[in-house]
């Protein structure tokens, strides 16, 4: 393949059946269920993330229900959920259930491993140049203990004491008594189990990603000539890796406190007219072990958005993305920085205000090479030829709300500001906009550019601009004015304001928001719609590189089998952003280097 | 029968645009795909101008709604909190600015550089200088809001005041408590295996300093423009004192007692007259997730002036003698030998 590999190699026309089959029996179990195939293990985890990404949204819709309508009663929620809407009306339980289960669903079960899972599942093997991941076995088990974890959280939905609801953050003592809250009987004790799950099928999946980029590059591919999808998902890997057993042992701790009646984080409580004995724990301790793999998690988030988006803007701008070393670099930084800063999210816990002060430090830091990015995503865009395609729009609107949410991160990572700010809504809309809505808008990038070589065909087009325009503009509507209900104080996890001198005189504004999220959720089922749909009856791919990209994902057959390349895999002659380059509109990482190019 | 309306209603509007986009699926290959492409693509440049412009207008329009309801026209109720204010305005300023150019940038290079037939993408890998430019400039803005932010965080979690009222705060599923050291100036023991119905904080009432503690619930008085110390406890899992118009927050942690000090300037009654809020109330809002009852979990703060407060206090009874009633002096009596020495600390602290 890359002795024939011209400038024109990567836009041939490629007849279906070229494909070369392997030499080895597929049963429908083998290729659909505990496949070992890295881009059928990558479907797997889009398709999971979608369903939980569903659950999870409806979810806030429901308790934004409770938000925007404290006074109203809907009788079809009691048909719904039972003695948890008694009477039409969520209860303040279920309302909390329904709070943690949208955050746990969401951060763990859909943007790291819906997002990470999918996408460097998928992209690791095919832009590297390897065959398949370093080992596919490990590669399987890591979706099937995801898997595992997913039925057990789905399972504790439904346990009569309910799931856990003392906020995604778990803080004991809260999660550590029974008697503090029904969410934290057995809900609790499901909900620790199937993170220990979720953590083992995070723990597979970075190592096996961490060992393919670096052991399985394809002749000629050094680390510098990565496309930056790669190296985004092995920072992300590799903050996973380092901070996700961090986690797990404070997992255990909290269910030995829980069951076995040891003291890691208990002390002095008194609680429902009873004594307990616990002395000497400490419930800080807890928030230490749980952020330094928290604020880790949130840039496990965000660095696959940042390199698709990356990758998504150099292509369709038709330019080499600005200043590739200094993007490596500052992705760098920051999977440094972000083990380094977990403390600022407990500048109120009357930690020491020395040790405050480097944590202070340590997050603007973060600031900088941010500024880096953002400015370097601007001049990539500067003198472009750009070309909207549904997946371009998004990573636009990635950088928009990556703009938008980390600025406000100035102000809460600044401790003296975060004693007035800390737990609003100030924090709501900020960590919702810049981690939460922004991966979002990285994955659906990442879904809209990659769909073709996924399935073959396109999404519809019409369907996708609709959900860029209605989400992006919902979600700025949905959480821009959040930041002026943090700025008068209005405390987040509130099921109810109305008995509030200070935070009642939101009430149609919280109305407002509830009824765009409304909205927004149901473009998002039209996303879903569009998915499936296309899937089987979209318009079918009929060039190989349909986007006219450089990395070697698009060098592959129309649908890759087994394998990825029938027949050798090609070398790599260059860095996978030569866009525009002596008069080319561009040339794909496998076209040697001509005579004639100039060297930069 | 509503429902159903609804469901089938959204069922219908699906329907109708999933209909409508497959049809322009089918128009696009009519028309041929290239033209369709430019057609969405100048289209889409379109909608990112008017976007940005919208979205400003918009954002402009929001701040026109909702500054009235934040905490920045009333200003900060404590003298520290200002400092809280003056930060938030340079941080405003400066990212205000930068989110300014940066989202004008990006929207406005989107449609300016949009594909056309006559333009070309200009070759521009990188520029050392200018990445040392934006690597510097942000830095240097960053240390300046971290040196006015630090001093500011270490003037706010500093010692208290020598002359500062000291009242325990403790938090409990789902209401505050509050507890005054009385004459003596000094809180008594506690320990938490003492609690139980008739003492609910755990006092150990065997330390004669607990003698004229007096505890009160829900509501803490406090005398304008002295010092507040407050020492904040938790009984069961972690609660906050959220204290909004002061600007302030702490943690109550079981086992591990924390402090937070501040200075109200202003009464609740002239917050009503500043405010037109004849309402107006200082609220403490538990801001740490603690339970289904977390919402709930509302403290009040009278703020007055210091005749108003020593009133206050004269009128109340320690503890002890709601628990120990026999030891309680003679009811005429107490306002002789319980409050006489409340007012005298009082007065002698000055």
């Amino acid at each position: 393949m890359s002795s024939v590999a011209t400038l024109q190699g990567a836009d041939v026309q490629e007849s279906h059946d070229t494909h070369q089959h392997h030499h080895h029996h597929e049963t429908f179990i083998t290729k659909y269920v505990f496949s070992q195939d890295h881009k059928m293990i990558a479907k797997q985890f889009l398709v999971t993330g979608m369903i939980w990404a569903i659950i999870g949204g409806l979810f806030s819709v429901i308790f934004r229900l409770q938000l925007g309508y404290p006074e109203t009663t809907f009788p079809w929620l009691e048909d719904f959920l039972g003695h948890w809407a008694k009477g039409g009306k969520l209860q303040p339980e279920f309302y909390y259930a329904l709070v943690t289960m949208h955050g746990t669903i969401l951060v763990f079960f859909v943007l790291t491993a819906g997002l990470s899972g999918t996408f460097a599942n998928f992209l690791i093997p095919l832009q590297v140049g390897a065959r398949d991941m370093a080992s596919p076995f490990l590669n399987m088990l890591s979706y099937w203990f995801f898997f595992l974890a997913s039925v057990i959280m789905f399972s504790s939905l439904f346990v009569q004491t309910g799931p856990a609801s003392g906020g995604w953050t778990i803080y004991p003592p809260l999660s550590a008594l029974g008697d503090a809250s029904s969410g934290s009987k057995i809900g609790m004790d499901l909900w620790l189990i199937s993170m220990a799950m979720f953590i083992v099928s995070a723990l597979l999946g970075g190592l096996n990603y961490i060992t393919t980029i670096l052991n399985m590059r394809t002749k000629g591919m050094s680390m510098t000539r990565l496309p930056l999808t790669v190296w985004a998902l092995f920072f992300t890997a590799v903050l996973g890796v380092l901070s996700f057993p961090v986690l797990l042992s404070g997992a255990i701790l909290l269910l030995f406190d829980r069951n076995l009646g040891t003291s890691f984080y208990l002390s002095d409580i008194a609680i429902a007219g009873k004594i307990l004995p616990n002395e000497g724990g400490s419930a800080i301790l807890f928030q230490h072990l749980f952020w330094f793999l928290g604020h880790p998690e949130v840039y496990i988030i965000l660095l696959p958005a940042m390199g698709m988006s990356s990758e998504i803007i150099s292509v369709n701008s038709r330019k080499p993305i600005f200043g590739y070393m200094a993007m490596v670099g500052s992705l760098f930084a920051i999977a440094i920085l972000a083990f380094l800063v977990w403390a600022h999210h407990m500048f109120v816990t009357g930690l020491n205000p020395f040790l405050g002060s480097f944590f202070v430090l340590l997050t603007l830091l973060i600031a900088v090479p941010s500024a880096i990015k953002v400015f370097n995503w601007l001049t990539t865009l500067w003198r472009g030829s750009i070309r909207f395609t549904p997946g371009m729009l998004f990573a636009i609107g990635f950088v928009s709300l990556f703009i938008s949410g980390g600025l406000t991160g100035i102000f809460l990572g600044n401790s003296a500001l975060d004693l007035h700010l800390h737990d609003t809504y100030f924090v709501v809309a900020h960590f919702h906009i810049v981690m939460g809505v922004a991966s979002f808008f990285g994955m659906f990038a990442g879904v809209y550019h990659w769909f073709p070589k996924m399935f073959g065909r396109y999404l519809n087009n019409t369907l996708a601009y609709i959900h860029f325009w209605v989400t992006i503009i919902g979600a700025y509507l949905i959480f821009w004015p959040m930041h002026y209900e943090g700025l008068a104080g209005m405390p987040r996890r509130y099921y109810d304001f109305s008995n509030w001198e200070s935070f009642k005189m939101f009430g149609s504004l919280n109305e407002f928001i509830s009824f765009v999220a409304m909205i927004v959720f149901a473009v998002q089922l039209l996303f879903v719609f569009n998915f499936f749909y296309s899937m089987y009856k979209g318009r079918k791919v009929t060039s190989t590189n349909p986007w006219g990209s450089n990395t070697l994902e698009w060098t592959t057959p129309i649908q890759p089998g087994h394998g990825n390349w029938p027949g050798e895999i090609p070398e790599v002659h260059r860095g996978a952003y030569d866009y525009a380059k002596d008069g080319h509109e561009f040339i794909p990482q496998n076209v040697p280097v001509g005579a004639d190019e100039t060297h930069h | 029968m509503k429902e159903f309306l609804m469901i089938a209603l959204g069922v219908l509007i699906f329907v109708v645009i999933f209909q409508i986009a497959k049809a322009s699926e089918y128009v696009s290959v009519l028309k041929g795909e290239e033209k369709t492409r430019k057609q969405n693509n100048r289209i889409n440049a379109f909608f990112l101008l008017g976007f940005l412009v919208f979205g400003l207008i918009g954002a402009w329009y929001c701040n026109e709604l909702y500054y009235g309801k934040t905490l920045f026209p009333q200003g900060s109720a404590s003298i520290e909190g200002e400092k809280i204010d003056s930060m938030m305005w340079i941080t405003i300023s400066v990212t205000g600015l930068v989110f300014v150019i940066t989202q004008i940038l990006l929207f406005w290079f989107a449609f300016k550089y949009q594909a056309s037939d006559n333009r070309k993408a200009f070759y521009f890998a990188h520029s050392t200088k200018l990445e040392l430019i934006w690597t510097t400039i942000p830095a240097i803005v960053l240390a300046v809001l971290v040196v006015f932010g630090l001093k500011a965080w270490f003037k706010l979690t500093g010692d208290a005041p020598k002359d500062s009222i000291v009242v325990e705060v403790t938090g409990h599923q789902f209401a505050w408590e509050f507890r005054y050291p009385g004459p003596d100036n000094v809180l008594g023991k506690k320990d938490y295996r003492l609690t139980r119905g008739r003492n609910p904080l755990g006092v150990n009432f065997d330390d004669p300093a607990s003698h004229d503690d007096i505890h009160v619930s829900g509501t803490m008085h406090i005398p304008v423009g002295v010092p507040v110390k407050m020492v904040i406890n938790a009984q069961d899992v972690i609660h906050d004192v959220g204290l909004s118009q002061f600007r302030l927050k702490m943690d109550a942690v079981p086992g591990i007692p924390t402090t937070q000090w501040f200075t109200p300037k202003i009464t609740t009654a002239d917050m009503k007259i500043k405010t037109g809020n004849p309402n107006f109330t200082y609220e403490i809002s538990c801001d740490q997730m603690c339970g289904p009852g977390h919402f709930s979990m509302r403290g009040v703060i009278v703020v007055e002036t210091m005749a108003e407060y020593k009133k206050w206090l004269s009128e109340q009874k320690p503890e002890y003698y709601t628990v120990f009633p026999d030891k309680a002096p003679p009811m005429t009596d107490t306002a002789t030998t319980v409050a006489k020495p409340v007012i005298a600390a009082l007065t002698g602290n000055k």
